[in-house]
């Protein structure tokens, strides 16, 4: 069971729908037993860094996510992934449930279109069991305004704009980060996905 | 970098695609989730839906199948016709829906852009926009479906949907649209160099190197076509793999 953290932000149903799709038994949830007892989780999530970890923290579940992490599979996406940082700056600065070193701030790219949003190609760096089965000509799906600024070891793909925007994040343990969308991003998302749900013990 | 996109559109009514499709294997030609799926197969970056229903209750069978298709379609879904206010794009997003495209609407009361924009972010509001040529270099903003001019210049609406929030911009061309002739290159060409948010190339795809035309010749970062797409004249993929030929980066 997936546990899916239902925290208020948007955007929740269609990584459901993505999983029920893949056949990974999932559920929406708050709460703090029904997660403890998950084999897997994924944090979800649009909108902006600060309004979202205030959200997080009035259900009461930041610690509770902190100590899973270290005990199964953890995906962030998204702005869930924003989230698994140490400090966020958009507006103001927040803190992150710091799972991996780093913070989150403006994408800095002169001259280009912000939000980057549209299918980015993953230019791999670190390896990472989500990558699996995946060719060297894979392309994903983002809108964000904000990034990752975080050392290139916790970094399994990035993707080009302008800079090099981290894509894919990774502890090397257990906690996993998804800037882009794999519940929209086609066929490769879904193997993402797959594979994420291929952790579970 | 970005890929450029490849975007179909289909037109639903009553819960129905409108126009008359034709894939292989799909029993119930004109059925929107199918479709969807098939574009999916060959590799659409994103699917559009055009609720052309009048009545109420058709509304509610145009999220169902928004809301069926997001079950089995895991790209981008962009969802127009008849949004009018704020609940409409919450509703249209709850069925499943990643951006609403507003039209007419947007013209009538530009606020909705903002309150929109303000609740729910500046990606997932589109805003579509019909024009029409009325000198060189001069365009006119027309609504319900290019019927009515409303005497706007397309410049100032573009710049000031921008600053109201709006994520995206789909401009199709009223004098393009239909002809088969290509995409309205010089009314693309100024919009894109008057705004900085992405637009969406609609209106004239006739042949295969129109796409390419659009993408090497404007900063259009996306092309839509339907009735292309729908008759089977072509496919995403060959579309995909043409531009590919020619040095534009698609997925």
């Amino acid at each position: 069971m997936i546990s899916i953290i239902d925290y208020g932000a948007g955007n929740i149903f269609s990584v459901k729908n993505a999983l029920d799709y893949l056949g990974l038994e999932n559920k929406l949830t708050k709460d703090k037993t029904e997660i403890e007892n998950a084999d897997a989780i994924i944090l979800p999530g649009v909108g902006a860094f600060p309004s979202a970890m205030k959200m997080l923290d009035s259900t009461g579940l930041v610690e509770t996510l902190k100590e899973q992490a270290k005990k199964k599979p953890f995906l962030g996406i998204c702005l869930g992934m924003q989230m698994l940082f140490e400090k966020g700056y958009e507006f103001e600065e927040a803190d992150g449930l710091g799972l991996i070193k780093g913070k989150v701030d403006k994408i800095v790219a002169p001259g280009m279109i912000i939000p980057h949003m549209g299918w980015n190609k993953l230019e791999f760096l670190n390896d990472c069991p989500l990558l699996e089965g995946l060719t060297d000509d894979e392309y994903v799906y983002f809108v964000h305004s904000y990034q990752a600024y975080c050392d290139d070891s916790a970094i399994s793909a990035y993707c080009e704009y302008s800079s090099k925007v981290p894509a894919l994040v990774y502890d090397g343990a257990n906690v996993y980060g998804a800037q882009f969308h794999p519940e929209k991003s086609g066929k490769t998302g879904l193997q993402i996905l797959k594979n994420f749900g291929g952790l579970i013990k | 970098m970005l890929a450029k996109r490849i975007i179909p559109c289909l037109d639903v009514r009553n819960g129905k695609v409108v126009k008359g499709v034709n894939f292989e294997g799909i029993k119930d030609v004109g059925d929107p989730v199918e479709c969807a799926e098939e574009y999916n197969k060959q590799g659409a970056d994103e699917i559009v839906f055009y609720d052309i229903t009048a009545s109420y209750e058709g509304r509610g069978v145009f999220l169902d199948v928004v809301r069926e298709t997001a079950k089995k379609v895991f790209v981008p879904l962009t969802v127009g016709g008849g949004i009018k206010d704020v609940n409409d794009i919450r509703e249209t997003l709850r069925a499943g829906a990643d951006k609403v495209s507003v039209n007419s609407q947007a013209v009538k009361n530009p606020q909705l852009i903002k309150e929109g924009a303000d609740i729910f972010g500046s990606q997932c509001i589109c805003v579509g926009i019909d024009a029409k040529k009325i000198a060189d270099n001069k365009w006119t903003v027309y609504i319900n479906g290019g019927r009515v001019d409303m005497g706007i210049d397309l410049i100032d609406w573009v710049k000031q949907i921008e600053q109201l929030g709006a994520g995206e911009i789909c401009l199709n061309s009223i004098d393009a649209d239909g002809t088969k002739e290509g995409f309205d290159i010089d009314m693309l060409k100024a919009v894109c160099n008057a705004c900085t948010i992405p637009v969406i190339a609609s209106g004239g795809a006739g042949k295969i190197n129109d796409f390419a035309e659009v993408f090497e010749k404007t900063g259009a970062t996306a092309a839509l076509a339907a009735s292309l797409f729908h008759f089977k004249e072509l496919t995403v993929q060959e579309v995909k793999q043409y531009c590919r030929g020619k040095g534009v980066i698609v997925r």
